[in-house]
C-alpha cells in the first residue's frame, strides 16, 4: 500500500484498525543470491539498493534481535556533510543529497529537517582551523557559512556567548542543511521498501558462523539453520569485528560504548544542532521536546550496550556551560551503543579477502548520517564486484599501504577519533 | 563506575586512570617484516568477553598496569603488573 493523505483519510474512518503490516516476516529460504549480516539502516539500505538499482531478486537481510535495535535506534540522528578531507566531503554529501530526497523515495516519512549544524569555534587557532575546513567544503560544492559570536548570540540566545563563558564563543561554521533525521523511520522505512521489492527480512536470526571454501563464501551458520550464498555483505557496525573474526579476518577496528540522554521534554527551544568540537559535546531539540545530547565515548573497549556515569557527568557539565538555563530540565534517560573505531576514524566499504565478502563498517561516531550512502555504495560493490569512485579510498588495504584518511590526525589511536 | 585495582595503590575510581587500550599487541624489533609492523599498529582481536588492556594510573601512582576485562559486563576479572602474565588470561 502507499502512504498518501488518501490512504490516510481512508484508515481513519475505519479507526486505524485495517492498516496492513509494513512488512512480511518470512521464514529464511535454503538459498539467496545475496545476504547482508545486519538489520539496523546500513544493512537495510544495502538490500534495498541491491533490489532497487541492480536488480537482484533473491535476497535477505538477517537481523540476531530486531530491526533498528542496534545503533540505529539509539544515535543522536545528526546528519552533516562538514568534513575537510575529500574522499569524506564526496562521500558524505553523497548521502545528505539522499537524505534531502528519501521520504520521497522509500514512500516512508523520515522527517528530514534541514535544521543546519553549527560547530561552535572558541579559540583564534579553532577559527582558523574552521575557516579552513569551511573552504575546503565550499571547494567542493558544500554549504558552509561562518557566523560571528554575534550573529550566533542573537540566533541561539539560550546559548551562553559572554566573554565571561567557561569556554568563550569566537563565532562557529554553520552547514545550513546539515539537521537531524527521525532514526527509527529509517529503518522502518528502508525495511518496508525493501520488502515490497522482495527481500526477505528475517529478524531474530543470529549469524553465527561463516562457511568458506578454497577462499570463497559458501554461506552462513545463523540460530535458524545454514543458509547457502555466494554474496555475504557485513553491515553489523560495533559487531564488525566479532563477525569478521568467524571469516577469519582481523580488523583494524575496536568496540567502544558510547552513550546519549534526554531531557525531559519542554517546548521549543533550540531550533538548531549545536556542536563544540573543543568540549565535544552536541545538542539538539526532538520533535518531542526532549533535548538530545551527547559527547565522548567512555573510553574502553565495550559491547555492553551501557557506560558509566563519568562520561554522562562530561555531557551534562559541558551542557550547563554552554546552555546555563537548560540546569533546570531533569535528565529523562541515557542509554548507550557500541561504536566501531577504526584506526584513522574512517569507515571501510570495501570488498574483503574472501571472495564473495563484502563490508561497510567501523563508522565510529557518525555512521547514521551515512546510512543511505553506505546501503548505495555496498550495494554497487556487491552487485559490481568492484568498488564505485566514492568507496574506492574506503578499503580494508589503505591501513597496510599508507592510504589512511584520519580527519583528526588523531593516529592509530581507535578510541581518539 | 569502574573500580579499577592498581596494583600499587589498591581498588581506585576510574576517574584516576587513563585507558591503554589492548595488552596483548607487542612491539616488533625495528626490522621486522612490514605485516609484523602492520599486525602491531592497526590490528586487534577486539574480543567479546575477557580483554587484556594497559591501564595508567595517571592521577594517582602513575605506573601502567594490566587488567583484565569482560568487554560484555565490564567485569574486572583481575589486574597486575605490566610484565606478569596476569592469573587467567589466555594470550
Ligand atoms: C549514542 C550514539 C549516538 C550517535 N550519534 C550519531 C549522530 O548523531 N550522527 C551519526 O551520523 N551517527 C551517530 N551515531 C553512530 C550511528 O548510530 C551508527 O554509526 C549507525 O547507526 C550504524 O548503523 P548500522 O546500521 O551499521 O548499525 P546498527 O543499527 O547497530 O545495525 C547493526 C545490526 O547488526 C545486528 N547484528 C550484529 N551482529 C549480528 C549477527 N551476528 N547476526 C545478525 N545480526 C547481527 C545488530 O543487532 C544490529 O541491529 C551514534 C551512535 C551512538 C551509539
Ligand atoms: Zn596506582
Amino acid at each position: 500500500m502507499r502512504y498518501s493523505i488518501f490512504s490516510l483519510a481512508r484508515n481513519a474512518l475505519s479507526y486505524h484498525e485495517h492498516w496492513p503490516l509494513a512488512w512480511r516476516s518470512p521464514a529464511p529460504k535454503a538459498r539467496y543470491d545475496a545476504i547482508i549480516i545486519g538489520g539496523g539502516g546500513h544493512g537495510l539500505a544495502t538490500a534495498y539498493y541491491l533490489a532497487k538499482e541492480h536488480a537482484l531478486s533473491n535476497i535477505a537481510v538477517l537481523e540476531k534481535s530486531w530491526l533498528g535495535g542496534g545503533n540505529t535506534g539509539r544515535n543522536t540522528t545528526i546528519v552533516r556533510s562538514n568534513y575537510h578531507l575529500d574522499p569524506n566531503a564526496h562521500f558524505y554529501e553523497f548521502s545528505l543529497k539522499l537524505w534531502e530526497s528519501l521520504s520521497q523515495e522509500l514512500n516512508f516519512n523520515v522527517m528530514y529537517s534541514a535544521r543546519g549544524v553549527l560547530n561552535l569555534v572558541h579559540s583564534p587557532a579553532d577559527m582558523d582551523a574552521s575557516i579552513r575546513r569551511g573552504n575546503a567544503m565550499r571547494l567542493n560544492g558544500i554549504d558552509a557559512k561562518f557566523l560571528t559570536r554575534d550573529e550566533i548570540a542573537r540566533w541561539i540566545p539560550n546559548l551562553d556567548c559572554s566573554p565571561e563563558a567557561r569556554f568563550p564563543i569566537h563565532g562557529g561554521l554553520l552547514q545550513p542543511r546539515g539537521g537531524t533525521v527521525r532514526h527509527d523511520a529509517v529503518a522502518w522505512g528502508y525495511a518496508r521498501a525493501a520488502d515490497a521489492l522482495g527481500v526477505d527480512v528475517i529478524q531474530q536470526c543470529e549469524v553465527t558462523g561463516i562457511r568458506i571454501d578454497r577462499g570463497a563464501i559458501q554461506g552462513v551458520e545463523t540460530t535458524q539453520g545454514f543458509i547457502t550464498t555466494t554474496k555475504l555483505g557485513i553491515a553489523v557496525a560495533g559487531h564488525s569485528g566479532h563477525v569478521a573474526a568467524m571469516a577469519g579476518l582481523r580488523l583494524p577496528i575496536e568496540s567502544h560504548v558510547l552513550q546519549a540522554m534526554v531531557s525531559e521534554p519542554v517546548k521549543p527551544v533550540l531550533n538548531t544542532v549545536v556542536t563544540s568540537g573543543a568540549v565535544h559535546f552536541y545538542i539538539s531539540q526532538s520533535d518531542k521536546g526532549e533535548l538530545v545530547m551527547g559527547g565522548d565515548l567512555d573510553f574502553y573497549n565495550s559491547y555492553a550496550q551501557r557506560g558509566n556515569l563519568p562520561a554522562i557527568e562530561l555531557v551534562v557539565s559541558a551542557c550547563l556551560a554552554l546552555f546555563p538555563s537548560f540546569g533546570r530540565l531533569k535528565l529523562m534517560r541515557t542509554w548507550g551503543g557500541i561504536m566501531d573505531m577504526t584506526m584513522d576514524g574512517s569507515p571501510i566499504i570495501a570488498k574483503l579477502p574472501v571472495k564473495g565478502l563484502t563490508m561497510s563498517g567501523g563508522w565510529c561516531y557518525g555512521g547514521f548520517k551515512a546510512t543511505p550512502a553506505s546501503g548505495w555504495l555496498h550495494a554497487y560493490t556487491i552487485a559490481r564486484d568492484e568498488p564505485h569512485p566514492l568507496n574506492a579510498a574506503f578499503t580494508l588495504e589503505r591501513f597496510a599501504e599508507g592510504g589512511m584518511i584520519d580527519e583528526k590526525g588523531a593516529g592509530p589511536y581507535a578510541w581518539a577519533h | 563506575m569502574l573500580l579499577i585495582p592498581c596494583p600499587w595503590c589498591g581498588p581506585r575510581n576510574q576517574l584516576e586512570f587513563t585507558y591503554g587500550g589492548d595488552a596483548t599487541v607487542k612491539r616488533p624489533l625495528p626490522d621486522a617484516p612490514m605485516k609484523t609492523w602492520l599486525e602491531f599498529v592497526y590490528l586487534r582481536d577486539n574480543p567479546r568477553g575477557p580483554h587484556q588492556e594497559l591501564w595508567h594510573h595517571s592521577a594517582g601512582c602513575r605506573q601502567w598496569f594490566k587488567v583484565l576485562r569482560d568487554t560484555q559486563t565490564h567485569d574486572i576479572l583481575a589486574s597486575g603488573r605490566a610484565d606478569e602474565a596476569l592469573p587467567g588470561a589466555t594470550a
